[in-house]
């Protein structure tokens, strides 16, 4: 253009436009569309992040349900409520939904909705890829559970060790399920990892370099390379197992040179870095939660930063203890012990670093506080039967009992489960608008704390009583019963400390006090803006000048101008230091990613059926993918002249 | 925000598309290259497992045929060269050499693919015949998913490069396909050698 344009004609934002109108610019770029085609077609994060959630906890809630069952089958010897086929499954849908439907995906969710409002800017990156994510997972998660109504759930364990879930001692279809659900769920989780990645790389506010990060960025970060480098092993592992099952290879078969360890090592070699894709974010939520409630900044933000990559690169290097009822190397188990013994100086550093915090602060004990000390108690003992189990003799010994499900249930829902919903109540009003309700929150945390200790506890003393995990039922007079019954007792308390949150969640939603932007009077960007956020997030990008920017800028945040806001357009910056670099579009609504997670759900659910399904399923996705990827006419206005 | 924002500096003069690290494709692409990469060390992990296993390697047929492996490693290398030429008119953003660079590709990724028929009769194995030939088949497979998946995305973007589509940051997608490929021929040389050389080393 040669002339100067109007006022009108300036399509970025800046002093030349007044507040409201720039409001109402970015409102109409960046809303999703109305009615039932928007809901499908929307790439806003804030959208499929909260969907996620939903949809993680409606499976949170099925898994408990399946646990309550086992619980109320052991609470009296002998009892014949559940077949023990249906135990088979029960425990196997209980764990694979827990771990791969829900504790990944939870904290994904979170991860999605949050690090774009955390480092300043108005979209994740590759945002029709979240929306894809998103509907892989869902389209898994309803495969594996259809599959369940229909009696053809998994039936192997989570772990799906070979040979039992081989051709030979599993044929049918129950196995196969489990395997093609991984292969959704990895996938989904794969690519959200990419997605922040790369979010929080390049589209930082300007200022915000590296060490001005929050933690919780850290931890997602963190998290997500661990995701890249670990769920490729079990994705390749499960795929190998259905191609044994279904087209006659001999990965796992003994007679024809395969060998079952291979799946074990390939399986730990994800499933324990695993632990600490669950874990990370769950430090992040804490670190988060500690410094607002004990009102200052957070203690030892290095240590704390540095401790999250210690126990990342440490996660991939102890794989083998689960494996010390095999027969390998005594040398090479050594190792093992020596890595998991080492990992608990990391998260020890992270714990003293909270109690420093909490010590020089004035700690206010509201919800999300409670719940982020209970996670310490409650992790702290997890980690010290890890100890324990780390040490080969013992392990020897209490190899398949109860005493590793009682580990791994303190690690799991201590070191995760007591972290997420601390987040819940700490950030749900920024979610939704309003408070959850104070007083229902402590009856949930007191609850929750006693009826998973009471559930938790005694299964250490029945697996040193000799008590063997995934066993139906049990005779009497094997001093069994009593620990049995106390358990069911603890896991109907945790059932209504959960009813108790629910209801605190659904009355909330509808009537809660009305939150404001800042409720806790925290310093992170991501209350910065409105509760629930605008579309757009942030109508203007702002500078940040230092970790907590709300509580050190008194005046308000400082901002650059200059983003177009007649079309989406996100601020890239640099990766270590986040100076202002490209001012890169980003993608409107789009109904191609869930007609493109449609035809691979066609083509994956297909191929546990024919291996041709791959063949010919591929097409759809083909086409589907590249109608994604097309750009859509008409092309995007040209750049308005700069004033 | 209030209305009294401060604006510290404003923006408007920066580009809206950046080649390699300066933009996000080139991350996801990155980021993808990094899980496949994995997947690859996985499955290879897995090939020097098994053979640990066995007494001889293979156990019970002749290697694969060096020939057309070779072919296949001569063949991909040399689509380096246009593969770069195809990259620097991208990085120079001349539309007109860009479609040239981009229909050369297009007909330089489909003789691997061709090749790859050859090599799969050649490995002399089936993928029912035993742990060996089932490991071979799903590295050689692997590798060919990534000549497919890379060869469709170069097709589509050369169609997208003769329409009115082909704005300036398209050709970012250029360069980043071009880095794709670069990981699928360098992938293929470690590969090479082990399903061709490591059978003959042993």
């Amino acid at each position: 253009m040669n002339r100067m344009p109007s006022r009108d004609e300036i399509a970025r934002d800046g002093p030349w436009l007044d507040e409201a109108e720039t409001h109402r610019r970015l409102e109409r770029t960046w809303e999703t569309p109305k009615g039932l085609w928007g809901w499908l077609s929307t790439v806003d994060h804030k959208m499929i992040g909260r969907r996620y959630i939903a949809t993680a906890f409606i499976f949170f809630a099925l898994a408990g349900l399946l646990a309550l069952v086992m619980r109320l089958q052991l609470a009296a010897p002998e009892s014949g409520l559940v077949s023990p086929d249906r135990y088979n499954q029960l425990f196997t849908m209980h764990g694979t939904t827990m771990m791969f439907l829900f504790a990944v995906p939870v904290m994904e969710a979170f991860a999605t909705y949050l690090v774009p409002l955390m480092v300043g800017t108005r979209s994740i990156a590759f945002p029709r890829l979240n929306a894809f994510s998103y509907w892989i997972y869902l389209f898994g998660g309803i495969m594996l559970w259809v599959a369940f109504a229909l009696n053809i759930g998994p039936d192997v364990g989570w772990f799906a060790y070979v040979p039992l879930s081989g051709p030979q001692y599993s044929p049918g279809k129950r196995a196969d399920m489990w395997a093609q659900l991984v292969t959704f769920t990895e996938i989904a989780a794969l690519a959200v990892s990419v997605e922040i990645i790369v979010t929080v790389l390049k589209q930082r506010a300007p200022g915000m370099a590296l060490n001005r990060m929050p933690i919780f960025v850290w931890g997602q970060l963190v998290t997500s390379f661990m995701v890249i480098f670990a769920m490729p092993a079990v994705m390749l592992s499960s795929s190998m197992l259905i191609m044994d099952r279904l087209v006659g290879t001999h990965f796992f078969n003994k007679a024809e040179g395969g060998d079952a360890l291979l799946w074990q090592h390939m399986f730990w070699f994800f499933g324990h870095p695993e632990v600490y894709i669950i874990f990370l974010p769950a430090t992040g939520f804490v670190s988060s939660i500690i410094p607002v409630f004990a009102r200052r900044p957070i203690f030892g933000y290095t240590a704390l930063v540095l401790a999250l990559f210690a126990t990342a690169i440490l996660g991939f290097g102890l794989w083998v203890h689960h494996m010390f009822a095999t027969n390998l190397p005594h040398l090479g188990n050594s190792f093992y012990t020596a890595a998991s013994m080492t990992i608990a100086i990391p998260s020890g550093i992270q714990i003293f670093c909270w109690i420093a915090t909490l010590w020089g602060g004035r700690p206010r004990f509201d919800t999300p506080l409670l719940f982020a000390v209970g996670f310490v108690v409650v992790f702290v003992l997890g980690g010290l039967s890890g100890i324990m189990l780390a040490s080969v003799p013992l392990d020897l010994q209490v190899h398949d009992t109860y005493f590793v499900v009682a580990h791994f249930h303190y690690v799991l829902i201590g070191g995760a489960v007591f972290p997420l919903l601390g987040a819940v109540y700490f950030w749900f009003p920024k979610l939704t608008g309003r408070m959850l309700n104070e007083v229902a929150g402590k009856v949930h945390f007191w609850l929750f704390f006693i009826g998973f200790n009471v559930t938790f506890f005694p299964m250490h003393l029945l697996g040193l009583e000799g008590m063997p995990r995934r066993v139906y039922t049990y005779p009497p007079g094997l001093g069994w019963d009593g620990m049995n019954l106390t358990a069911t007792v603890g896991a109907s308390i945790l059932t209504i400390s959960l009813i108790v949150f629910a209801a605190n969640v659904w009355f909330s939603i509808v009537r809660g006090r009305v939150a404001g932007a800042n409720p806790w009077d925290a310093g992170t960007l991501e209350w910065a803006m409105p509760s629930p956020p605008p579309s757009y997030n942030f109508a203007h990008i702002p500078v940040v000048g230092s970790q907590d920017p709300l509580w050190d800028e008194a005046d308000g945040l400082p901002a650059v101008s200059g983003l177009r806001i007649d079309q989406r357009e996100v601020l890239l910056t640099t990766a270590v230091d986040a100076e202002p670099d490209v001012r890169e579009p980003m993608p409107k609504p789009s109904i191609w990613p869930l007609i493109s997670a449609l035809a691979l759900t066609g083509m994956l659910v297909g191929s546990i059926f024919t291996p041709w399904a791959v063949l010919w399923g591929s097409i759809p996705v083909a086409i589907a993918v590249t109608a994604w990827f097309w750009p859509k006419s008409p092309p995007d206005t040209p750049e308005p002249a700069i004033d | 925000m209030t209305a009294e924002t401060r604006f510290l500096t404003d923006l408007a003069h920066l580009p809206t598309h950046g080649h390699g690290p300066r933009g996000i494709t080139w991350w996801g692409t990155m980021g993808f290259v990094a899980i496949e990469g994995t997947v690859f060390v996985l499955a290879v992990a897995a090939y020097f497992y098994l053979m640990g296993h066995e007494q001889s390697w293979p156990p019970s047929q002749p290697p694969p045929d060096l020939m057309w492996g070779t072919i296949q490693l001569g063949a991909i290398l040399a689509s380096m060269i246009p593969n770069l030429w195809a990259r620097k008119a991208g990085l120079q953003e001349d539309l007109g050499k860009v479609r040239i660079a981009l229909v050369i590709m297009s007909v330089v990724g489909l003789i691997p693919l061709g090749i790859r028929i050859f090599e799969f009769y050649g490995l002399n194995c089936l993928w029912t015949d035993n742990a060996y030939g089932s490991i071979v088949w799903l590295i050689l497979g692997l590798h060919t998913l990534h000549l497919l998946t890379d060869v469709g995305d170069t097709l589509v973007l050369t169609v997208l490069m003769f329409t009115k589509h082909a704005e300036p940051r398209r050709f970012t997608d250029v360069t980043d396909n071009c880095t794709y490929w670069n990981f699928v021929v360098l992938s293929w040389v470690p590969i090479w050698a082990l399903i061709y050389l490591a059978p003959r080393v042993v």
